[in-house]
């Protein structure tokens, strides 16, 4: 019992920091990618290649004054950054970055936990994270904040339909919830019998354009959409608790790249990681960060949608899409067995 | 240690569901709510019932609550007044009657046989998991399955005609 | 282990708060929040009285009692919406007469 506590313990410290750390470094190549993508050079003067910016920009952020304002309401203010970013953190607890590994005469799966309902559990933290940003921008007492809470909860209710019904097609795949059966039944084909190639690449586009409405990036960024809001529901805030939004926001990104690694690309399969397990932590790394460079990659191609553009495309698009994907595959399952 | 979790959860949910009464703001009313939802989910997991657990989130907090707060953020509703000003001896009643109803939920109670709970059963058959509650729910359930999903259509035109504005 | 009586406390708590709610609140939100909280009491009795006699019949129940909450809420709310439309209050003894 006390060795299961002290693994679990240290495998949430190891994931908490690594991915700490990839959240400051994914703002620093999200700088460095908009450079690139606008011709100039992005931040690189802090350390080689910029690689020291995260540190300074933390520093400054730290030193700057914290705000609250006199007409807000306080505690769902103080708050409302934390509601944001523990259920993204909350998240990588089921996700399996590899398969076992031995390491001191002991057999350690690299996830921390896993149970009978993994991605109903990774489905509910993700429309949780949406009160931090309503209420931000509700207790903000600011317009523009208060059309950014409201946006991110319409868009939130709407998006999390398709995204939902998206994943049935992977349940029906694979006949289990838990995300470690889920990347066990993509192990076919040399490790290359990834959901994505098989028979789910329509739930897969629909999946990934929902992540992005769920992750609040562009062109689905309607909750802080700089030219029209300021920045939207976090208008208001400053130092740590701007930090924390952030970092919540940077969060979910690598949440929905690692989720739709798992669900689609196979999670950590790869040829090769039956002879050498350490290889397919590797996998997953790299096909996170793919994830996370589309994911920024887009951001700088693509412009934001309108309001109503955004519901029709969630409501009269997506969702029918993600039915006809259930439909399709319920189908060649009954026809295949 | 079983017994020292139920008491955390269920204090935090009848803390909650009191603060529902006391707030004159709807919208930390419907933030109460949640908390409750919460606590009664870590509930459902002691009871092994993973499945609705998750569900309980998912639905709930994630959809039903979302949209209470969307619809009172919406409205920017004025705070309530700070007293009943038609039925004020509703009050007087009020609160008698709740002691008469809980007098008699506990009179109940203390006729419940006190059975043990089955001892946890890992098989992906155990009562709670996803695979028996979708066993279960398409074969034995399959009638109020799909009557349900009647009802949503009708809630779904419902909610469609009311929130339309009027044509006039 | 805890006692199944426990749970049942518990559920006729959170029930008679919500029931006291409906009765002493007049705004038709927290009317609607505290019928939540009923059904949510309920829902609690049926897991628990499923977990220890091991059917599954009470959480598939309470699986169609969320269905029907969702139903519910998705109706309840646009009713409240089209109610402080016309009248620009929340307050349901405001809301008296049949005639707009």
């Amino acid at each position: 019992m006390t060795d299961l506590l002290l693994e679990w313990t240290i495998k949430i410290a190891v994931i908490l920091g690594a991915l700490l750390t990839a959240v400051a470094y994914s703002v620093l190549l999200e700088r460095r990618i908009m450079g690139f993508i606008q011709l100039r050079r992005g931040p690189n003067r802090v350390g080689p290649f910029g690689l020291l910016q995260p540190a300074a920009d933390g520093l400054k952020l730290i030193f700057k004054e914290d705000i609250i304002p006199s007409q807000a309401s306080k505690l769902l203010y103080v708050i409302a950054p934390t509601l944001l970013l523990i259920p993204s953190l909350m998240i990588f607890i089921v996700i399996p970055f590899g398969s076992e590994i031995v390491l001191f005469g002991r057999k350690i799966a690299l996830q921390v936990t896993h149970f009978d309902v993994g991605l109903l559990y990774v489905l509910a933290l993700g429309s949780v994270s949406v009160y931090g940003i309503a209420l931000a921008g509700w207790a903000s007492n600011n317009k523009y904040s208060l059309m950014g809470g409201l946006r991110a909860s319409a868009q939130m209710i709407s998006y999390e339909l398709a995204l939902g019904l998206s994943v049935v097609g992977v349940l029906i795949q694979s006949g289990s919830l838990d995300l470690v059966e889920i990347v066990r039944s993509q192990g076919g084909w040399n490790g290359m019998h990834w959901n994505v190639f098989v028979s789910q690449p329509l739930g897969f586009l629909v999946f990934f354009i929902a992540a992005l409405a769920e992750a609040n990036r562009t062109p689905f960024d309607l909750p802080e959409a700089d030219s029209e809001l300021v920045a939207g529901y976090h208008t208001e805030y400053s130092s740590m608790k701007f930090v924390m939004f952030q970092m919540g926001e940077y969060c979910n990104l690598i949440a929905a790249a690692g989720v739709s690694t798992t669900l689609f690309w196979g999670g950590w399969m790869g040829p090769g990681v039956e002879t050498y397990p350490a290889l397919s932590l590797a996998y997953f790394t790299a096909k996170v960060f793919v994830f996370v460079f589309v994911f920024i990659w887009i951001r700088f191609t693509l412009p934001r949608f309108r309001y109503d553009q955004l519901m029709r495309f969630g409501w009269r698009v997506l969702l029918p899409l993600a039915i006809l994907n259930i439909i399709i595959t319920a189908t060649v399952k009954l026809l295949v067995s | 240690m079983e017994k020292a979790l139920f008491i955390i959860f269920a204090v935090v949910s009848v803390a909650a569901a009191l603060n529902i009464l006391l707030q004159r703001n709807p919208l930390y009313s419907a933030l109460s709510l949640v908390g409750t939802l919460i606590a009664l989910s870590a509930l459902y997991v002691m009871l092994r019932a993973q499945f609705i657990a998750a569900i309980q989130i998912v639905v709930y907090a994630g959809a039903i609550m979302v949209l209470f707060v969307f619809v009172i953020m919406l409205l920017n509703a004025p705070k309530e007044a700070p007293y009943i000003e038609k039925h004020k001896a509703l009050r007087f009643l009020a609160i008698p009657f709740a002691g008469l109803l809980i007098a008699e939920a506990f009179y109940v109670i203390r006729l419940v046989k006190p059975i043990q709970m089955p001892a946890s059963d890992d098989s992906a058959q155990a009562v709670g998991t996803t695979l028996s509650v979708g066993t279960k729910l398409f074969t034995d359930y399959l009638l109020p399955f799909e009557v349900t999903s009647v009802l949503i259509l009708m809630a779904i035109v419902g909610a469609m005609v009311l929130a339309r504005r009027g044509e006039d | 282990m805890i006692p199944l009586s426990w749970y049942l406390g518990l559920s006729a708590l959170l029930f008679t708060i919500g029931a006291v709610g409906v009765f002493i609140k007049r705004n038709a939100i927290t009317i609607f929040l505290c019928i939540e909280l009923m059904l949510n009491a309920v829902n609690l009795t049926f897991v628990a009285l499923s977990s220890y006699f091991g059917d599954m019949g009470g959480q598939l129940f309470v699986f169609i009692v969320m269905t029907v909450a969702a139903a519910e809420a998705a109706v309840g709310l646009a009713i409240i919406i089209s109610i402080f439309r016309n009248r620009e209050s929340l307050n349901v003894d405001e809301a008296d007469s049949l005639k707009l």
